[in-house]
């Protein structure tokens, strides 16, 4: 059933080499975990999930930061040096949404993370929720997207006035690394696929490379499957029948309007986690949707995504028990429909669909 | 265009080794200088191509691969059939030569006759990158730079989504699809992705007009400027100054990925939809999933001269080429709109209220639809819908 597909699906531990010291150090005592609440709705929906979190009696320690850019020594933007200090620390995170300003002058808060703590995987299972109904059924599919470089490099000039280039960058490493992690994960989770979704028909040199990379890797994995589909093809196949797809590996800007096709088919972000996985061992998982200004601070939103996210980083750090714990509650919740948000087709606040998910998670012991 | 190609000549002449360099931004110039003048040749208002001898078009014919071939075949029998007085001048392209001559030939034919038909050419992978893809080629090279895709939910039709109405209107020749790549570095890529203000105004004014015309209510402008500041951004602020001249057309616009999954969950709340060429790709391609399939769709290619009609979703078809399974509905469908870009508009019709009646009542589907008709018991049904019609015929 899709509630056991769930708890395997979503263990990311596996795909990530961990330093031998910091894995006893998950099981035992309070873990310390970086939460930043984000802007909007991000507060209310991080009050929920440590709320939630007490209830199950889960061993985290939360220390909240904030990462708003500032301009450091020689003028470039970073975040905020104690927000840095304890992700090194504590190398998990949770993150709440972030607000993202369409033509200002900071670069995207999100970018700056990824950047700071080199977030290279970003990725989505997205999977049907039986108590939720999409018009799309039977979804089981995790989106592998390669988030340092591609067309969101962030270089763009103006080259003559009306004329304007941005470059999509693609480099060997990256392309590597990222297809090594989907076959990782795909091996980890026992996926019997991986796509590589492309556009190398136009973009002959950059997504060749990228398709190179990813049949070279492809060679030391024999036993998951590679397969390689157009942009186009996949998004044509994806809307008429999703069950064909398995783990999708892509770069940065397919990987995100695919990731958020997939989340669309399941039901929205506000329903979607995602994991996003750094070099050395760091690994920030987020509720992917917008900050929903017009809602924020009316106890309407939905913890659903941040929470999701949740239990995905609770099976990182190993303790699963406590995520399916969490997962089984908040599935029963919306299964139940008693309780259920705005967003998700009720009318109930955020604070009574939490104390929901509490009360369930406390019977549950 | 007198004006347009001398200015090109000039800086050709005048400066060999930096004569392509400079193409590109004489070009833009160039344009601007004529496009004032071509205002009312925009949408469908383009004079109809002068290759008309004794009533009849020459039209060009590029079959292509994979499937294209066949479904082609299909459409010269039904035409043939229905008598129509279009002629087709067959140009083959080999996808498997390194050399462009075939492909020059190609659009030299289609600069003769003005208007073309064409199956999909497939990009081998296994040449070296140098080998552009000859679909691109084809499309900058004639200037088409607006390609256009209507999508409708179709009675006959099992789907998830209904009443879908979208008209797709995508901008052809540059953005992502610029082909300008190259390694500085061994092991790292640059791909330019070139946005400019003319061909945003050119593709913006296209949507704007085609709207009005169609009697369509709104536009909205799918873009990623908030992580592209400067390329989308110029793109939106392009659509904009359209949009002030429209005001009897809501304009709204909308970021890629959230219109991907508000496509997929409430497709219903789109009309017209303008944007740059790759989210385009993407768009149109979910766009032809939720009615029905790469099938169904047909999509014309429109440059201020020529116009080129194919497939909406341009593939190649490899896997059922010549197992007489592939549906003939989108190649019928887009040589119907070719008719209608020549003025024949009766046959266009009739025609195309064949294909329907095949598909909604008759449900005579293809596999891609679910059913088990073949490619030729459809072709057949289509032609014997248009002969009890009444209209003149030639022997089935």
């Amino acid at each position: 059933m899709a509630g056991s597909a769930w708890r395997s699906m979503l263990t990311l531990g596996g795909a990530v080499r961990r330093p031998a010291l910091s894995s006893a150090s998950f099981s035992r005592g309070m873990q310390t975990v970086t939460l930043i609440p984000g802007d909007g709705i991000g507060p209310e929906i991080s009050t929920a999930v440590m709320k939630i979190f007490e209830a199950a009696k889960a061993p985290i320690r939360w220390e909240e930061r904030n990462v708003t850019a500032i301009k450091g020594p020689g003028g470039r933007w970073m975040i905020p040096p104690d927000a840095k200090e304890s992700m090194d620390r504590s190398k998990i995170g949770l993150k709440g949404p972030l607000k993202t300003p369409i033509a200002a002058g900071h670069p995207s808060m999100n970018l700056l993370l990824r950047k700071t703590f080199d977030l290279y995987a970003n990725v989505r299972p997205c999977i049907s929720i039986e108590g939720y109904k999409t018009p799309y059924t039977d979804v089981n599919l995790v989106t592998i997207r390669e988030n340092t470089e591609g067309e969101y490099s962030g270089i763009e000039h103006v080259i003559v006035d009306g004329v304007v280039q941005s470059i999509k960058l693609i480099t060997e490493n990256a392309s590597r690394r990222i297809a090594e992690y989907a076959f990782e994960y795909a091996r980890n989770n026992q996926r019997s696929s991986v796509t590589a979704v492309h556009k190398a028909n136009i973009m002959r040199m950059s997504d060749g490379l990228f398709l190179r990379k990813c049949r070279e890797v492809a060679e030391n994995y024999k036993d998951v499957k590679f397969t390689e589909m157009y942009l186009d093809t996949v998004c044509l196949n994806m809307v008429q029948d999703p069950t064909q797809f398995d783990v999708l590996v892509m770069p940065n800007l397919y990987g995100d309007i695919l990731s958020d096709l997939c989340a669309g088919l399941i039901g929205g972000l506000g329903v979607t986690p995602s994991g996003n996985i750094g070099a050395n061992g760091v690994a920030i998982f987020e509720s992917v949707h917008g900050t929903a200004p017009d809602i924020a601070g009316m106890d309407l939103a939905n913890p659903t995504a941040l929470l999701l996210s949740a239990v995905m980083m609770l099976r990182h750090m190993g303790l699963h028990d406590y995520g399916n714990k969490i997962q089984t509650a908040c599935f029963d919740t919306i299964r139940d429909k008693k309780v259920l948000t705005k967003d998700l087709g009720g009318n109930s606040k955020c604070s009574e669909f939490t104390a929901d998910i509490c009360r369930r998670v406390q019977d549950l012991d | 265009m007198a004006a347009h190609s001398a200015v090109l000549s000039v800086s050709k002449i005048i400066n060999p080794f930096w004569g392509g360099r400079l193409g590109n931004t004489v070009k833009v110039f160039g344009t601007t200088l004529t496009s004032h003048r071509n205002k009312t040749q925009l949408t469908g208002e383009n004079i109809p191509p002068p290759a008309k001898y004794g009533g009849r078009h020459t039209v060009t014919l590029i079959p292509g691969d994979g499937i294209g071939p066949e479904l082609l075949n299909h459409v010269r029998e039904v035409f043939r059939f229905s008598c129509v007085p279009v002629d087709f001048e067959v140009v083959h392209v080999n996808s498997a030569l390194e050399t462009e001559e075939d492909i020059n030939n190609a659009i030299t034919a289609i600069r003769r006759n003005g208007v073309a038909l064409k199956g999909n050419i497939e990009t081998k992978h296994t040449m070296p990158p140098s080998v552009k893809s000859r679909n691109n080629l084809l499309r900058t090279s004639l200037d088409l730079y607006a390609n256009v895709m209507h999508c409708q939910s179709l009675p006959g039709v099992q789907t998830r989504h209904q009443n879908i109405d979208i008209m797709i209107i995508r901008e052809n020749t540059e953005g992502e699809y610029s082909s300008l790549e190259h390694e500085n570095v061994p092991g790292v890529v640059e791909s330019l992705k070139i946005i400019t203000r003319n061909n945003s105004l050119r593709i913006a004014e296209y949507a704007f007009r085609l709207a009005r015309e169609k009697g369509r209510r709104r536009v909205t402008a799918v873009h990623k400027a908030n992580i592209m500041k400067l390329g989308d951004g110029l793109f939106l602020q392009c659509c904009r100054e359209v949009a002030s001249g429209y005001p009897d057309i809501t304009f709204d616009s909308m970021i890629v990925d959230n219109t991907t999954m508000q496509l997929v969950s409430k497709p219903q709340q789109f009309d017209v939809m303008v944007m740059p060429n790759l989210y385009g790709n993407v768009v149109s391609n979910v766009c032809a999933g939720l009615v029905g399939g790469p099938g169904l769709v047909p999509g014309a290619n429109y440059g201020r001269d020529y116009a080129v009609f194919e497939t909406a979703t341009r593939n190649t078809g490899k896997s059922i080429a010549e197992k007489n399974i592939a549906n003939p509905t989108a190649m019928l469908l887009a040589g119907c709109m070719m008719l209608d870009h020549l003025k024949l508009h009766d046959y266009a019709s009739s025609i195309r209220n064949a294909v329907f009646t095949t598909m909604n009542e008759n449900r005579l589907h293809t596999a891609d639809l679910g059913g088990q008709g073949t490619t030729s018991e459809v072709v057949q049904s289509v032609m014997r819908i248009i002969q009890s019609k009444g209209q003149l015929t030639a022997e089935l």
